[in-house]
């Protein structure tokens, strides 16, 4: 009898245990009731994210950001599955191109930010009076070069995108598969803008000749350069620049052709009960002191009145390599053109040459 | 306990089962008397476990009903029913200790504990474990868990205790042994019993009466003796004990022939026509070889082809004329006095009372 | 025996009627109990339809939809068949499969062979160290391979110029994700050897080659079969790791995830992820077949086989076994190293600076106490649920087509990739007007998800251990008119409690690295540290990721650590009865 108790208690004993760890689960710290709490999606970095919150919160009392954070497809992804159920209130940080998609799905709400005549041409959805969605900062594509990779190699240092051409770099060179990562949609997109598209898909041909892989997501190419797994990557300056401050042998280079960029964004979800809050998000997002922020992870800002500051390591021309005008909405229109386009040159032997 | 007033404890009445397209009871009707023991008997897949799980109510019959001590239990379910019940499995619980198994129904009947573990230790001593209440059930031999699962079966004075072959996974002495207490204690507690068995000399000696089943039918009903003695059909007569069958053809009422050889048969069957073909059964330690006179009726000339010694008699494999086969079971001193060895030619006789006469075809 | 006259006679066959009509059924008369019962199996069947059948409904539906959920047909499909690139990624995805199957069969069978039919050193430890990939999120083993074998790996030079991103690397990482899986299941086929044919083939002089072939594969042939199936789904649809190492090698997996991420084209999506449930739908109905042919060839009394001394062969064994385990251990110890250097492979200082995640952003170490909560209560209520399912399927009375209807159910998860299981939660639970959006968001879809997506393993366990529980005892407490419930309580549950324990770690080392299914349900406030590890990999923080890979596979490493010691102690305390 004693025994068979001891056996009892036993599974009991692990059953509590398993049981008090899953309650705290329950327990999660409800906000104060009088806060107007907005859920908020975006595809900012991490260490962004705590900065942005408090300064918002700060500047308007009353009202709580909860993040949904993931990298930019996911977002969207989830923002076009919860269609039929909206759950964000306010998009704060996404691709402009991926908010255009909602855009057509009419899923954004128009509003015209404070401080709207202060955003730069580029940055504003022009179309209309009544823009649907609002600039933030740019991000442009970048080579990154691993200097100590290339050495051994024997490589020399390309200067622009036509250099890349060059069969010293067959097999040296990786990039984003435009099909599952904005960044590599957003290089595609500006060649065919900056060569025509005659000689876009002329270039891609011979770039693919000696492109060593297609990777799935944007900022893989760069941190494969910095760690030296392929000598160049064609990705965006962010993660290069992270990685030069980590240590690695990296230079970020910015074709002399011009370069694609896309821009993050604001955006107010249609059909929020929070529409107020929401707004006063949107005034935030577009004003001086946020676009400050920005400028810690961004060199081109939305704002005219607002002086970029570089970060350590910061490719210094950016801004002036740009391509401008950059049509987005011309990109978003035919974006599945180009993308079957795309899949039917270099999506079906895609395999790895080996 | 109540008895309706035909006497019966429990009627079985018109009941049949299917499983999809088979008939695994077909229209069994059957009355069993308070404090009999009852033993159900056949080969395997004759229906007498499917008749005992009816019973229980854990295989509900197809239709026909069930009355226990006057109450129509048909459609119950095993629980609202009146059975303790014992399995071939045993089925104790292995987490449990000998007395919390005996004990496990008494204590969900809210009895003070006092009352609960005196009788406990009652019956635990009735089915003669004593001091073993505390060991696990794999802590104790095949027979002494079958005791357990008696006991725990007993526990709450159930009014009718079903024992599906309860001593089929015991060695042959323990199962010996343990029939004689299993009879002993039914005898002791007066109550109502009933235990499926393939194993017709168990059910022999245990069994104030048998069914004998087959094929989902009953094919009779009676005490050891009658079953062994006076065998309804040709089936039982073949599964019940030893039996010789001898194809015959009628030639009278109480005569029959076997190649030139005619017998002389006892109760006359006036709806048996001559010429029609018969088995002629007798068993083998019926057949007669100790003063079988010269002009006895109803002797046969055989040889002895050989012999199988069983300890306290002997089993002789005997060739008729024509090449059929006989078996006949010697006494030690019939075969010392008359020096039998195989090989050896002999007169033996069949006994007019002990001859029972079937249906050709119905003998397969 | 039709004759009349022979038929039992007299007072016994009472009041014979002459009706010619039939008689009325019995309608069993249902207790208490049997309603409760009947209550709760409808509750289960309620639950999988709530949890896994709707759900895939209202995804696989959209692959015959179009954007406006205009019904097209096969247009989707027609679609895809039409595009190359796509059926290229189907005949890479069987590519990879069927080396990675063979492969991991092959080694999976030396190394069970050697554990349970040799009498070689160390086999304690050797089965411990094969079970470890059981513990590593999938994106682990991608990272150790670029390690190791990338194109500044140490070990580059071994693949004499062949690249790892690609099929190789997505071979060699299948093969360690899906090892431990086959290992588990061989020894359970090579444990069951019955000694007495090996006697009988020595006796007849067979020769060592003789007796393997008729004797030892024969015998375990259906457990090959079922493990080569089990393998064969899991690379078929895992998602991890192609998307780490694959490079541009595409399979169906990545495909889905391409097709949804990066072009949030959820009707292609759900046209390849129906592709990806076939094969596994069809490997796993050969698995249920082969599983049905095995029942019925298992002997009830073999002697179990004690594997002999064979100085010889036990070396040799010894060595393939600690190679394979060697090889297991090389790639989590790379990921570990990965996760110490300062910066690979230019600044090779050992540093702890990459555990520290507050330094990447607000989450810190918030996603692993999630996960860690997330774990224990799938652990806690799925292992109720599953135990409770399996219990109403397998010994309830009655209602026999709707128990074997959730049977099957119950075997759906495991044909279904996370990622499909995934989206499809999106479209059910945040439908409009499904009240059950409520949980939608909270930690309880991602509990809900989970359990489901790893249910079928955690049913066959526990059907296995109910299986082994004498089936009388319901009737046995019917007849001593105890609540079913009681005796569910006192006997069953002490019984299983092996079993039950099992579960319960299986489900939380699961619920631990689990990634494809909960991607898209997660909220900020109840962000995982699996999927933490993807972001932060993505992010381009290699080391850090592999970092938090660690990290879950220590915490899992002690709590299965823990599960044996207490599964120890049970066995001592239990010891009494728990014989056979």
């Amino acid at each position: 009898m004693k025994k068979e108790s001891l056996t009892r208690r036993l599974a009991l004993m692990s059953m509590a245990a398993l049981g008090s760890v899953a309650a705290l689960g329950l327990a999660s710290a409800p906000a104060a009731a009088e806060d107007v709490v907005l859920k908020v999606y975006t595809a900012i970095e991490e260490e962004q994210m705590p900065p942005y919150k408090e300064a918002f919160e700060a500047a308007n009392p009353g009202i709580k950001i909860e993040w949904q954070r993931d990298s930019t497809g996911v977002v969207t992804a989830r923002l076009l599955a919860e269609k039929e159920n909206r759950q964000a209130d306010v998009v704060w940080g996404l691709a402009a191109s991926s908010l255009m998609v909602l855009d057509q799905e009419g899923m954004l709400e128009s509003y015209k930010p404070v401080g709207f005549d202060q955003i730069k041409d580029d940055f504003k959805d022009r179309r209309t009076g009544w823009p649907t969605w609002v600039g933030m900062d740019a991000w442009a594509s970048a080579i990154c070069f691993n200097t100590a990779e290339a050495e051994k190699l024997g490589l020399p240092k390309p200067t622009s995108w036509k250099d890349l051409l060059d069969p010293v770099y067959q097999g040296h060179i990786v990039m984003p598969n435009p099909g599952s990562s904005g960044t590599g949609f957003l290089s595609v997109a500006a060649w065919l803008q900056m060569f025509g598209e005659t000689g876009g898909w002329q270039f891609m041909d011979g770039l693919h000749a000696n492109m060593n892989t297609y990777t799935h997501s944007g900022s893989k190419p760069c941190k494969a350069a910095g760690a030296g797994e392929y000598p160049i990557g064609i990705s965006f300056s962010y993660p290069g620049v992270k990685l030069i401050n980590d240590g690695a042998p990296l230079e970020v280079i910015l074709p002399t052709e011009g370069i694609g960029w896309e821009m993050e964004a604001t955006a107010i979800m249609k059909g929020t009960d929070k529409l107020e809050a929401a707004q006063k998000l949107a005034d935030f997002a577009a004003s001086a002191e946020a676009n400050k922020l920005y400028n810690q992870s961004y060199q081109v800002l939305a704002r005219k009145d607002v002086t970029p500051e570089l970060p350590e390591n910061y490719p210094a021309n950016e801004a002036d390599l740009l391509l401008s005008p950059n049509n987005f909405e011309w990109a978003a229109g035919n974006r599945q053109a180009i993308l079957d386009e795309w899949q039917k040159r270099y999506g079906a032997k895609s395999e790895p040459k080996s | 306990m109540a008895v309706d007033a035909g006497g019966a404890y429990l009627r079985i009445d018109h009941v049949s089962k299917s499983f999809g397209a088979f008939q695994a009871l077909k229209d069994i009707s059957l009355e069993i008397n308070s404090g009999e023991f009852v033993c159900f008997l056949g080969p395997s897949g004759c229906g007498k476990t499917t008749l005992l799980r009816a019973i229980a109510g854990l295989d509900i019959q197809t239709t026909g009903r069930i009355f226990q001590g006057g109450r129509d239990i048909s459609a119950l379910p095993p629980a609202k029913r009146d059975f303790g019940i014992v399995f071939q499995s045993y089925a104790l619980f292995p987490n449990l200790s000998v007395a919390e198994n005996v004990a496990y129904g008494l204590v969900s009947t809210n009895r003070p504990k006092a009352e609960i573990d005196a009788r406990v230790a009652e019956l635990v001593a009735l089915v003669g474990l004593g001091g073993q209440e505390p060991k696990y059930p794999s802590q104790l031999s095949g027979g002494q868990q079958q005791r357990v699962a008696l006991a725990r079966a007993l526990a709450m004075s159930p009014g009718l205790l079903l024992l599906d072959e309860p001593l089929s996974a015991l060695d042959a002495r323990v199962r010996q042994h343990l029939r004689g207490e299993l009879k002993d204690l039914q005898r002791k507690l007066k109550v109502t019993t009933i235990m499926v068995t393939h194993d017709q000399e168990e059910a022999l000696a245990i069994a104030d009466r048998i069914v004998v089943m087959n094929q989902g039918v009953i094919e009779q009903v009676g005490t050891p003796l009658e079953v062994y003695r006076h065998p309804k059909t040709a089936f039982v007569a073949d599964f019940v004990g030893q039996m010789n069958f001898l194809p015959v053809e009628r030639v009278a009422a109480d005569r029959v022939r076997f190649g030139a050889i005619e017998f002389t048969t006892s109760g006359a069957d006036p709806a048996a026509r001559p010429g029609v073909q018969s088995m002629l059964c007798v068993r083998p330690e019926d057949i007669q070889i100790r003063n079988v006179a010269a002009g006895q009726g109803n002797t046969l000339k055989v040889k002895i082809d050989h012999m199988e010694f069983l300890g306290s008699f002997c089993r002789a494999e005997l060739i008729v004329d024509g090449g059929r086969h006989l078996k006949a079971d010697f006494s030690i001193n019939a075969m010392r006095d008359l020096a039998l060895q195989p090989g050896q030619d002999l007169t033996i006789a069949l006994p007019v009372d002990r001859l029972r006469l079937f249906q050709a075809e119905s003998h397969v | 025996m039709s004759d009349a006259a022979l038929a039992p006679a007299g007072p016994l066959a009472a009041d014979i009627r002459p009706s010619g009509n039939q008689p009325p059924r019995i309608r069993p008369q249902a207790g208490a109990e049997d309603w409760v019962m009947r209550g709760a199996i409808a509750l289960l069947g309620v639950y999988f339809i709530i949890t896994l059948v709707l759900p895939l409904y209202t995804l696989l539906i959209k692959s015959v939809e179009d954007k406006d959920k205009n019904f097209i047909g096969v247009a989707n499909f027609a679609r895809y068949f039409a595009d190359p690139a796509l059926t290229q990624s189907l005949i890479n995805t069987f590519t990879v499969s069927i080396i990675g199957t063979v492969i991991t069969i092959f080694l999976a069978f030396l190394y069970a062979y050697a554990l349970t039919r040799t009498c070689m050193a160390m086999r304690g430890i050797l089965r411990a160290v094969a079970l470890v990939p059981l513990l590593a999120p999938s994106l682990l083993p991608g990272l150790a391979l670029i390690y190791l074998f990338g194109n500044q790996g140490i070990f580059k030079g071994l693949l004499m110029g062949h690249e790892i991103y690609g099929p190789i690397g997505i071979i060699i990482g299948e093969v360690f994700f899906a090892f431990p899986h086959a290992l588990i299941i061989l020894v359970t086929a090579l444990s069951v050897a019955d000694q007495r044919l090996y006697e009988a083939a020595d006796s007849l002089r067979a020769s060592p080659t003789r007796v393997f072939m008729t004797v030892t594969l024969p015998g375990c042939r259906y457990g090959l079969i079922s493990a080569a199936m089990v393998v064969f789904t899991l690379i078929f649809t895992d998602f991890g790791v192609p998307k780490v190492i694959g490079g541009s090698y595409n399979v169906l997996a990545t495909d889905v995830y391409r097709q949804v991420i990066g072009q949030f084209n959820f009707q292609m999506g759900a046209v390849v992820g129906l592709l990806l449930l076939f094969p596994a739908v069809i490997s796993f109905t050969v698995d249920r077949l082969v599983q049905r042919k095995q029942v019925a060839l298992l002997s009830a009394r073999a002697v179990p086989y004690r594997p002999s001394p064979r100085p010889k062969t036990d070396r040799f064994f010894l060595i393939v076994a600690c190679l394979i385990a060697g090889f297991l251990l090389l790639i989590l110890g790379m990921a570990f190293l990965g996760s110490i250097i300062t910066f690979w492979p230019y600044k090779l200082v050992p540093t702890l600076k990459w555990y520290d995640f507050t330094r990447l952003g607000t989450d810190g170490w918030g996603p692993y106490f999630n996960s860690l909560r997330m774990a224990a209560m799938v652990a806690l209520i799925g292992t109720a649920i599953v135990f409770t399912g399996a219990y109403l399927t397998e010994k309830s009375r009655g209602a026999k087509g709707l128990r074997s209807a959730l049977h099957l159910i119950a075997m759906v998860p495991l044909a279904v990739p996370g990622i499909v299981l995934g989206l499809a939660y999106i479209f059910f639970f945040n439908a409009p007007g499904n009240p059950l959006g409520l949980i939608y968001n909270t930690m309880t879809i991602l509990v809900v998800n989970t359990i489901c997506h790893f249910y079928t393993v955690c049913h066959l366990t526990a059907v296995t251990a109910l299986k082994q529980v004498d089936a009388e005892f319901e009737a046995v407490s019917a007849s001593l008119k105890v609540p079913l419930f009681r005796t569910f309580w006192r006997v069953t549950v002490p019984v299983c409690l092996p079993a039950i324990l099992d579960i319960s770690v299986y489900l939380f080392v699961n619920a631990m690295t689990t990634v494809s299914a909960v991607i898209f349900l997660y909220a900020s406030d109840t962000k995982l540290m699996s999927i933490n590890a993807i972001n932060t990999d993505d992010a381009g923080n290699t080391a850090s990721a592999c970092a938090m890979g660690m990290v879950i596979v220590v915490t899992s490493a002690v709590l299965k650590g823990l599960h044996s010691l207490l599964v120890r102690r049970l066995h001592k305390r239990t010891q009494a009865w728990r014989q056979r």
